[in-house]
């Protein structure tokens, strides 16, 4: 009788390495396991048996019906862990393929570049004032020192409108006297005793009478830059400039002062930086000269302060300004200044 | 202004490499933008030298100075010499065409030997054909062997003249002849540095104006050139009159005379120094008038004194009068270069009793001026209003050595100054006698300001304490007069300065002479130590920048255009046939190019015209914000509004291997933007209505309002209006948007809605409506009659056809039911949905889709 049993567990068991799918699993637990099995039949057949042998053929079917079931659980899961290979297999994919493109927008490289000067001068207390783009002889010259026929003039060919004494403003300075009027005088026009210090910049779109060509263009942003205070002093231009040039060129960079014109400030200087591609050593960029020229700027004239409404007995201050597509036909090698407003998207869309 | 060193030597010591001085002048404000090396060796590294570098060097061992012993004929060409040259010991002979040999050809042994520049085989020298180097080496020339090569200016890379070669003449103290056989290199190389002078320095557009400025820059000692004259002639008073009517715009006018001169040409060293500084010398007189301007930086002008008398007589008077004066209307004058100009009211002139002479300060007439038959100077030295002068130059297009100084500032001190070193060298150089006296009328003396500057204000405005010593050491040095009295330093400007102010100008001005003198590079770096002023932000630009922000996270590329167009550019945005715009632009007075006149008065086609930049692309979705310039009747600025302007078009999304046939554009991809901008911007009451408007398709455009308030158009482009521009798409969305209402319509503020913790109902409603019943109507219907438990309501499918009727349209809609305090039951939701159905049917005419 065990004799028939455990044969019938090796035969089971045998007939399980075969089995190669779930179909045949479900009819191979049917045949070994089922209520037609040779284990059940055994079992029903138990009580014939002599009750010496009962208790050890009864033992013996239930440890085989375990062991046939466990073994049947794990052919199980050989199958699926089989089967799971296989369709992983299937469903590779070519990871080179290009993605899917997402339609997405960018800012004008103008507006990322005047972005980053903002952010910069905005840590250091400086917000952002704007004022027209067509201005009036008065605040784009006269206010600023440049009396009329003054030769200093020359240095900036303007676009006159047809309207006498009313141009295309040719820097954002005529901004400079109309924020330090806003802050000395009430808005009846009475001069306020202690008016507020002042830290502005003042960005714009500029307008100059140029030929079109790669280095020059008749409209180009500029940032001006406007401190008054009580004390402001010549290093402090120094400091904060250099300050501004490390933030947006890198820690590393060294300045230079070098002694300019201008005719709203005295003393006036260029402030060159450190070439930042070649670190001083010379390139293309630099013409080998290691510098680069980055930004006029100077103490605001006597005249200037004055025009504006503050005392230049009691008040200083600095000015600077700076062109923001210069700095980034530095930072991105672009060689032709047309390309800003050409806007044509297969180079906008770089950055 | 181009300064030869050798030249500059003569007033002060200069001990640096030219490296250094190139480097401290430009520091210093005199940016040294060019070297020419004349000869001499060009630098190892000129690209540090941050200035353009150029020249050609001779090389000592083969460009040498030689003497001409004797010229022979050519025994075969008449066009051409045999000159014997001595060479130290060598002797050789070169064979030359200069015809100024030609005059000593077969005199036999030169009493006065020839001093030349000599070229020996393997010299590098300027090719006179080519312009380009070529090395020199020895050649028959019809029979004769020429064994070295007597130099022209071109070849020598001096000048482009070439018609002889340079004959040095007899020595003199500022050119001594060396031995031949010296390198022509260190008997005149040299090296002329070009400074860029700014407005404000006209002081060293002169050679002494620069020496001085070395001087301070490096401590050498200014060694001014002496004015001392053999006057044995005559009272010069006797002999002219001066009269100045303006003596604002004329302050001071000298005169001197010089009978018994020689016209002829310069001796070598004056021509040569006038060429190194860009200037073509003419003959002795006419040059010595540049040479002092370019050495003092006062102008003169030489009139031919015998025309000024018989101008005289011819007026009935003996003695010639010079009147400066203001034409009198309709005035000309031929001008020295031969234009006859009409002469401004505002010009002064110098005249005498016959008429106008010469263009004061700027440029003389041609009728007195120095001929060749010339005899006796008058010379004129005078100061002129520098506005007045700038203001004539502009007027007359004419720019001149002089009126270029004049217009910027020439100090009255300077011109008896010019005057007597000029007629001094006329006398040494073309002979004569100088006339007793210099006449000098000086009606509006000069006050030359005076500044007090307490010493505390150094470092007030620099931020660095420097040594009282050093401070009156740098303004003296500049010939300021330094008085140090305690804690004040009086400071007087010297006269030949017109830029410096009186009281907190004045100190300012003193500010930069004594910083830039010291050095900004030992200035240091502070912080401010003021507080930072209240800080106020600027909103306006804030929200700007957010809707920019929001336009690129919607998918949109950023433009930036030219705010300068012409009206026929802002006419192709508007159909034809349709009113024109009529309101003023702000126009150029002198536009650089005619397709850029006027301010724009719309942003829109500025940005379709980019649609056309990039009409390759298979798509495009770009937007600006920029100002429009709007003329004011009555005001001369205009209103400058910001705009917003979007333009899509072609396919929205680019092709790619995975996807189907990319969607082209259409009106409801810009809507959706627009819907995704006014929601993320959580505008309020937004309302999109039907709108008509010459650049849309009258079908396909809407305007935008945002609590009652218009904000834009937008729509697709009226097919005449694409059609206007070059782009291959068949549709072009855009809309027009008042940037400045919609940043107005941002709430501060908006609140958010809770999450409800119970499930939403979410049920499907198909609704048959007449076409004319517009999507927003069945919405706004659906949302009143559904009430609080309504939380969304999504069109999700839009549809015609038979079953469903002609003249309907059904819309099927996705509603979600919540609550905030209760799972909602069927019953509830099956009342709502009652309620919703029955205001379609009752409201809008409309049905349940069975
Ligand atoms: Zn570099």
């Amino acid at each position: 009788m065990l004799e028939e049993i455990n044969q019938a567990e090796r035969e089971a068991l045998e007939a399980l390495e075969a089995v190669g799918s779930n179909d045949e699993l479900q009819a191979w637990r049917s045949l070994h396991l089922g209520k037609k099995s040779q284990l059940k039949q055994q079992l029903k057949n138990l009580g014939r048996l002599s009750p010496e042998e009962r208790p050890v053929v009864g033992k013996r079917t239930h440890e085989i019906r375990q062991r046939l079931e466990a073994s049947l659980d794990a052919r199980r899961d050989e199958l699926e862990a089989a089967r799971i290979e296989a369709s992983l297999a299937a469903e590779a994919l070519d990871v080179t393929m290009p993605g899917r493109p997402v339609r997405r927008g960018r800012l004008h490289v103008s507006t990322r570049t005047l972005r980053r000067i903002y952010a910069i001068w905005a840590e250091m207390g400086f917000q952002v004032y704007r004022s027209r783009d067509v201005e009036s002889d008065e605040y784009n010259f006269q206010l600023l020192n440049f009396p009329r026929h003054h030769p200093a003039r020359e240095m900036q060919d303007t676009f006159h409108t047809t309207t006498d004494d009313v141009l295309l403003r040719t820097h954002t300075s005529p901004g400079q006297i109309r924020v330090m009027r806003e802050n000395a005088f009430d808005a009846d026009g009475t001069p306020r005793a202690d008016p507020d210090p002042i830290r502005v910049i003042l960005p714009g779109m500029c307008y100059r009478y140029e030929q079109i060509t790669a280095r020059s263009e008749i409209q180009f942003n500029q940032v001006e830059g406007l401190a008054v205070g009580r004390r402001i002093r010549m290093s402090d231009l120094k400091g904060t400039l250099t300050d501004f040039a490390r933030r947006m060129f890198g820690q590393d960079t060294r300045t230079r002062f070098r002694c300019s014109h201008f005719p709203f400030t005295e003393p006036s200087a260029e402030m060159d930086i450190e070439c930042f591609l070649c670190g001083g050593e010379g390139c293309r960029v630099c013409k080998h000269a290691g510098w680069l020229e980055i930004l006029g700027c100077g103490m605001v004239h006597p005249v200037v302060l004055a025009n504006g409404g503050y005392d230049p007995t009691v008040y200083s201050g600095f000015a600077f300004g700076m062109g923001p597509e210069r700095i980034a036909m530095l930072r991105h090698g672009i060689e032709d200044i047309r390309q800003f407003w050409a806007n044509d998207l297969r180079f906008l869309e770089q950055f | 202004m181009k300064v030869p060193l050798r030249w500059l030597e003569d007033y002060v010591d200069i001990s640096l490499p030219i490296e250094e001085l190139t480097r401290k002048l430009t520091f210093a404000g005199l940016e040294v933008e060019a070297l020419r090396y004349v000869g001499l060796p060009l630098p190892e590294n000129p690209e540090r030298l941050e200035a353009k570098v150029a020249g050609l060097e001779w090389d000592p061992e083969t460009v040498v100075v030689g003497e001409v012993v004797e010229v022979r004929p050519h025994p075969d060409a008449d066009r051409l010499v045999l000159a014997d040259l001595r060479l130290g010991t060598e002797q050789l002979t070169s064979v030359t065409g200069a015809p100024n040999l030609f005059p000593y050809r077969g005199q036999g042994p030169l009493a006065e030997p020839l001093t030349v520049a000599v070229a020996l085989p393997g010299a590098r020298l300027i090719d006179s054909k080519t312009g380009e180097p070529r090395r020199f080496e020895p050649a028959t020339i019809r029979g004769t062997l020429s064994a070295a090569m007597i130099c022209s200016e071109r070849e020598l890379d001096i000048s482009e003249a070439h018609e002889g070669v340079i004959l040095f003449g007899p020595g003199s103290a500022a050119l001594e002849t060396p031995e031949p056989g010296t390198p022509l290199a260190d008997f005149i190389g040299d090296v002329v540095l070009d400074i860029a002078v700014t407005p404000n320095m006209v002081r060293t557009a002169s050679i002494v104006g620069v020496a001085r400025e070395v001087a301070a820059l490096t401590g050498s000692e200014l060694r001014l050139p002496s004015l001392d004259v053999e006057m044995t002639g005559p009272p010069t008073a006797d002999m002219i009159r001066i009269d100045i009517r303006r003596p604002d715009l004329n302050p001071r006018f000298t005169a001197t005379l010089l009978d018994g001169i020689e016209i002829g040409p310069s001796p070598y060293w004056l021509q040569l120094r006038l060429l190194l500084a860009g200037m073509r010398p003419i003959s002795n007189i006419v040059d010595l008038t540049n040479y002092v301007m370019l050495e003092l930086g006062q102008p003169l002008h030489a009139f031919d004194y015998d025309v000024l008398v018989e101008r005289a007589r011819a007026s009935g008077s003996e003695v010639p009068t010079i009147i400066t004066r203001m034409p009198d209307p309709g005035e000309r004058l031929e001008t020295l270069d031969g234009v006859d100009r009409a002469i401004d009211d505002f010009t002064i002139l110098v005249t005498d009793e016959m008429g106008a002479l010469a263009l004061g300060g700027i440029m003389g007439g041609g009728e007195s001026e120095i001929s060749d038959s010339t005899t006796r100077v008058l010379l004129e030295a005078a100061a002129w209003n520098f506005i007045n002068i700038r203001r004539s130059t502009q007027a007359q297009q004419l720019s001149s050595e002089a009126g270029y100084r004049f217009s910027r500032g020439v100090h009255p001190a300077d011109a008896p100054r010019g005057n007597l070193r000029a007629i001094e060298l006329m006398r040494q150089l073309a002979g004569g006698t100088v006339y007793q006296g210099l006449v000098d009328v000086y009606p509006q003396p000069h006050h030359d300001s005076v500044v007090e500057m307490p010493f505390g204000e150094v470092e007030r405005a620099l931020g660095i304490e420097i040594p009282r010593e050093e401070v009156i050491r740098i303004l003296e040095a500049l010939e300021f007069g330094a008085l140090d009295d305690g804690d004040m330093l009086r400071v007087t400007a010297p006269d030949h300065r017109l830029d410096i102010g009186e009281g907190v100008i004045g100190i300012a001005d003193l500010m930069e002479e004594i910083s830039r003198i010291y050095g900004y590079e030992r200035i240091p770096e502070t912080q401010i130590e003021d507080a930072i002023p209240p800080q106020k932000g600027n909103p306006e630009l804030e929200t700007e920048e957010a809707v920019r922000d929001l336009l690129v996270d919607l998918g949109l590329q950023e433009v930036v255009t030219y705010r300068l167009t012409t009206p026929e550019r802002e006419a192709r945005a508007r159909k034809t046939g349709s009113e024109p715009d009529a309101r003023p632009f702000v126009e150029l007075k002198k536009p650089i190019s005619e397709d850029r006149r006027v301010m724009r008065h719309e942003l829109l086609p500025s940005v379709l015209e980019i649609a056309e930049t990039n009409a390759r692309r298979d798509g495009l979705a770009i937007f600006e914000i920029g100002q429009v310039f709007l003329a004011q009747e009555g005001e001369d600025l205009p209103e400058e509004p910001r705009r917003l302007a979007i333009v899509m078009a072609g396919l929205g999304e680019r092709g790619n291997w995975s996807r189907g046939e990319p969607k082209e554009l259409d009106f409801y991809d810009l809507k959706g933007t627009l819907d995704g901008l006014a929601e993320d911007l959580h505008l309020e009451d937004c309302v999109f209505e039907a709108a008509e408007h010459p650049t849309f398709h009258p079908g396909r455009c809407a305007r935008l309002r945002v609590g009652g308030e218009e904000i834009g158009v937008f729509g697709e482009l009226h097919p005449r209006v694409r059609a206007a521009y070059d782009v291959p798409f068949a549709r072009v969305l855009a809309a027009d948007l008042d940037l400045e209402k919609l940043q107005a319509a941002i709430p501060e503020r908006y609140p958010v809605h809770g999450i409800s913790s119970f499930p939403p109902v979410v049920e499907d409603l198909a609704l048959v409506v007449d076409d004319g019943v517009t999507a927003a109507a069945v919405e706004s219907c659906i949302s009143r009659a559904a009430g609080d438990l309504l939380r969304a309501v999504e069109l999700f499918d839009h549809f015609r056809g038979e079953q469903i009727g002609e003249g309907k349209k059904s819309l099927a809609y996705r509603l979600t039911y919540q609550s905030d305090d209760r799972t909602l039951t069927d019953q509830e939701v099956a009342a709502v949905r009652q309620q919703v159905v029955a205001a379609v049917e009752q409201q809008l005419g409309g049905r349940l889709r069975s």
